[in-house]
């Protein structure tokens, strides 16, 4: 029988290949960029982010600033590179939080069932039921401004999603011969939580961040578009994009450029998490 | 009766021993008799079958050594392994004993084997479990497990994972994991029917070698009276959960004196009865919330007479051999009657 669906997944392997892979790539590339660049910032970034240069202010792009300077005469480009630090450290926060708390919220729902069940998953649905952004925004106004609670408001955002995707994950699991056969085993139930459901559990939740993270960046752009998140002079994509709406018609790279960094970064982290998606689903392992 | 097993003179206790087990699961119609006054014994060095229809308690009577009970269900009379009375002892002393010194291995290897976990560190892992025995040393004894029980290329196919391992190679490396801690008592839950004919032989032949080498005593649970003949030593027919007959299995297969056991053996095809008709046995197994008075066969079984209204008990059919039918107490006609 092992024999048969060894092969039968080779060939279909075979099938699709190539163009999830291409995928998988085009995506893996670009947040390979990014994530190189926030990293990197100090070195990949020409100058620093917050000179003023009153003498060159406004000036489009030219060999000296790649994508020219903004209202102050700072180079935008570096700007730019430093925006995907901040954008790429509230995500990994942002999803971290919602992966952690997600997890564990769903693990225990699935697994002692009953009432707790009942009021996790009723509470969850109750966070769910708010528009994300609306919901982000009471978090902040609640919270107080600060990069860090714009990076807890997003990642309570998350929540929800991963405890619904754990605990339908676990609830799968919890039905198979193998939970069984490790009771048999002489398992005990924190075991099994760790070393037999966890594992097993642990693909669609990565899948699932992957996905989070392009919108984690989405969130933390908004706030910061709306003054809520990072704070002037700190640069990142949506305060940027707020100044440069402001110059539309006289520099409109101001817009531009910054709109380009988050529409390619999301892309790329969307591309990889889908990428993923397929390389890692289920059924194309058994 | 254990005087008679010859095959397993020991002075140590029996690996298993079983003593008027009734187990009762309350459910909405009412309680069902599931296991109902069993008693059997399974000695160091031996191998003995259960065999019995689906819903004849077979599962149920190893599930209660193990401890892992449906919620419901009520449980009493005593089990003792190696002496020790297994049925007043608290989960967590229980939960040591499993995978410890009682193994399982369950009928379907592929789905009792964690399909994200390699192989040698779910062979290993009992180890870990119950020795603290760290993972690379857990790995290492697995790996020395693997070749005992003849996978091929050990080294190599241990890294792998369930299913990439062949239906017999699955069910040798559950065989591999339950024997990592030396068990007195290994109960096999029809570990043969999802495999090949050929392959289950491979199968049988490492039990019996386990049994001929580290004198692993070994309950074999099954429905399938050829790889019984083959494998046991002794064996107790269940029905309707109650032992209906035991005996060695030469007498059993030669001289069946229960009349389910003879009609399970024609019913069972062999080269010999190729031509012939393959018996079925009209009627189903009764209901086990609803056992009828006496003789739980009587409705099914031709030879029934006014005595069967009444429950009989283990009557003498041999030296090594006794079963629950009234015809024994009938002399001699009765046994001419029951050959034919």
């Amino acid at each position: 029988m092992s024999d048969f669906a060894q092969s039968k997944t080779r060939t279909r392997r075979h099938h699709f290949n190539w163009r999830r892979w291409l995928l998988l790539l085009i995506g893996g590339v670009l947040v390979g960029v990014f994530v190189l660049c926030a990293i990197l910032a100090e070195f990949t970034a020409p100058y620093s982010p917050y000179d003023l240069d009153v003498s060159s202010m406004l000036q489009g792009p030219t060999a000296a600033h790649w994508l020219g300077t903004d209202e102050v005469g700072r180079d935008e480009l570096s700007r730019v590179i430093f925006a995907a630090r901040i954008s790429i450290e509230v995500a990994l926060v942002a999803v971290g939080v919602g992966l952690l708390g997600g997890t564990i919220i769903g693990i225990v729902a699935a697994y002692f069932g009953g009432w707790i069940d009942v009021v996790l998953m009723r509470f969850m649905e109750l966070l769910f039921s708010f528009p994300a952004i609306l919901l982000a925004v009471i978090l902040m106004a609640s919270l107080g401004t600060s990069m860090l609670n714009a990076m807890l408001a997003i990642g309570i955002i998350f929540i929800p999603g991963f405890s619904r995707l754990a605990r339908a994950a676990t609830n799968d699991v919890l039905r198979q011969q193998y939970i069984d056969a490790a009771r048999v085993t002489g398992m005990r139930d924190s075991r099994i939580l760790v070393s037999e459901i966890l594992p097993n559990i642990a693909t669609p939740l990565l899948v699932e961040a992957a996905v989070a993270f392009a919108y984690a960046v989405l969130l933390e752009s908004a706030l910061s578009f709306l003054g809520l998140g990072a704070q002037p002079p700190e640069p990142s994509w949506g305060n940027m994009l707020s100044t440069g709406r402001g110059f539309m018609a006289q520099a409109p790279w101001l817009g531009i450029a910054p709109g380009m960094a988050l529409f390619l970064c999301v892309l790329g982290f969307n591309l990889l998490g889908d990428g993923l998606r397929d390389a890692f689903d289920p059924h194309l392992r058994d | 009766m254990s005087d008679s097993r010859w095959h397993c003179r020991t002075d140590k206790p029996p690996a298993l021993a079983i003593d008027k087990l009734h187990v009762e699961i309350k459910m909405q119609r009412g309680p069902a008799r599931v296991v109902d006054n069993v008693s059997m014994e399974v000695w160091p060095n031996e191998i003995v079958g259960i065999i019995g229809e689906s819903g004849s308690g077979k599962t149920m009577t190893a599930l209660s050594v193990l401890g892992l009970m449906p919620r419901q269900a009520r449980l009493s009379g005593e089990i003792r392994l190696s002496g020790k009375a297994l049925t007043t002892l608290p989960e967590a002393a229980l939960r040591k004993l499993r995978g410890d010194r009682i193994a399982y291995i369950p009928q379907d290897a592929l789905r009792a084997l964690n399909p994200v976990l390699r192989i040698d560190t779910q062979v290993g892992e009992p180890l870990n479990i119950h020795r603290g025995t760290p993972w690379q040393m857990a790995r290492q004894r697995a790996l020395e497990l693997l070749g005992a029980v003849h996978i091929p290329q050990s080294e190599k196919r241990a890294r792998e994972y369930p299913h990439q391992f062949s239906g017999g190679m699955q069910q040798r490396a559950m065989i591999a994991m339950g024997l990592a801690l030396g068990p007195e008592l290994l109960i096999a839950d029809e570990p043969t029917t999802a495999l090949d004919v050929t392959v289950q032989a491979q199968v049988l032949q490492l039990l019996r070698e386990i049994r001929d080498t580290k004198g692993t005593a070994i309950l074999f649970i099954t429905h399938d009276l050829g790889t019984i003949a083959e494998l046991c030593d002794w064996v107790y027919v269940m029905y309707a959960g109650t032992v209906v007959e035991q005996g060695s299995v030469e007498h059993i297969f030669d001289r069946p004196a229960h009349p389910y056991t003879q009609m399970l053996l024609r019913a069972t095809p062999t080269v010999k009865t190729v031509q012939e008709e393959l018996l079925s046995i009209p009627g189903a197994i009764p209901q086990p919330f609803d056992l009828p008075v006496g003789c739980r066969f009587a409705d099914r079984c031709p030879y029934r007479f006014d005595p069967c209204s009444d429950e009989p008990p283990h009557l003498q059919a041999g030296s090594e051999h006794t079963a629950r039918c009234w015809l024994l107490s009938k002399p001699q006609e009765s046994a001419a009657a029951s050959m034919t």
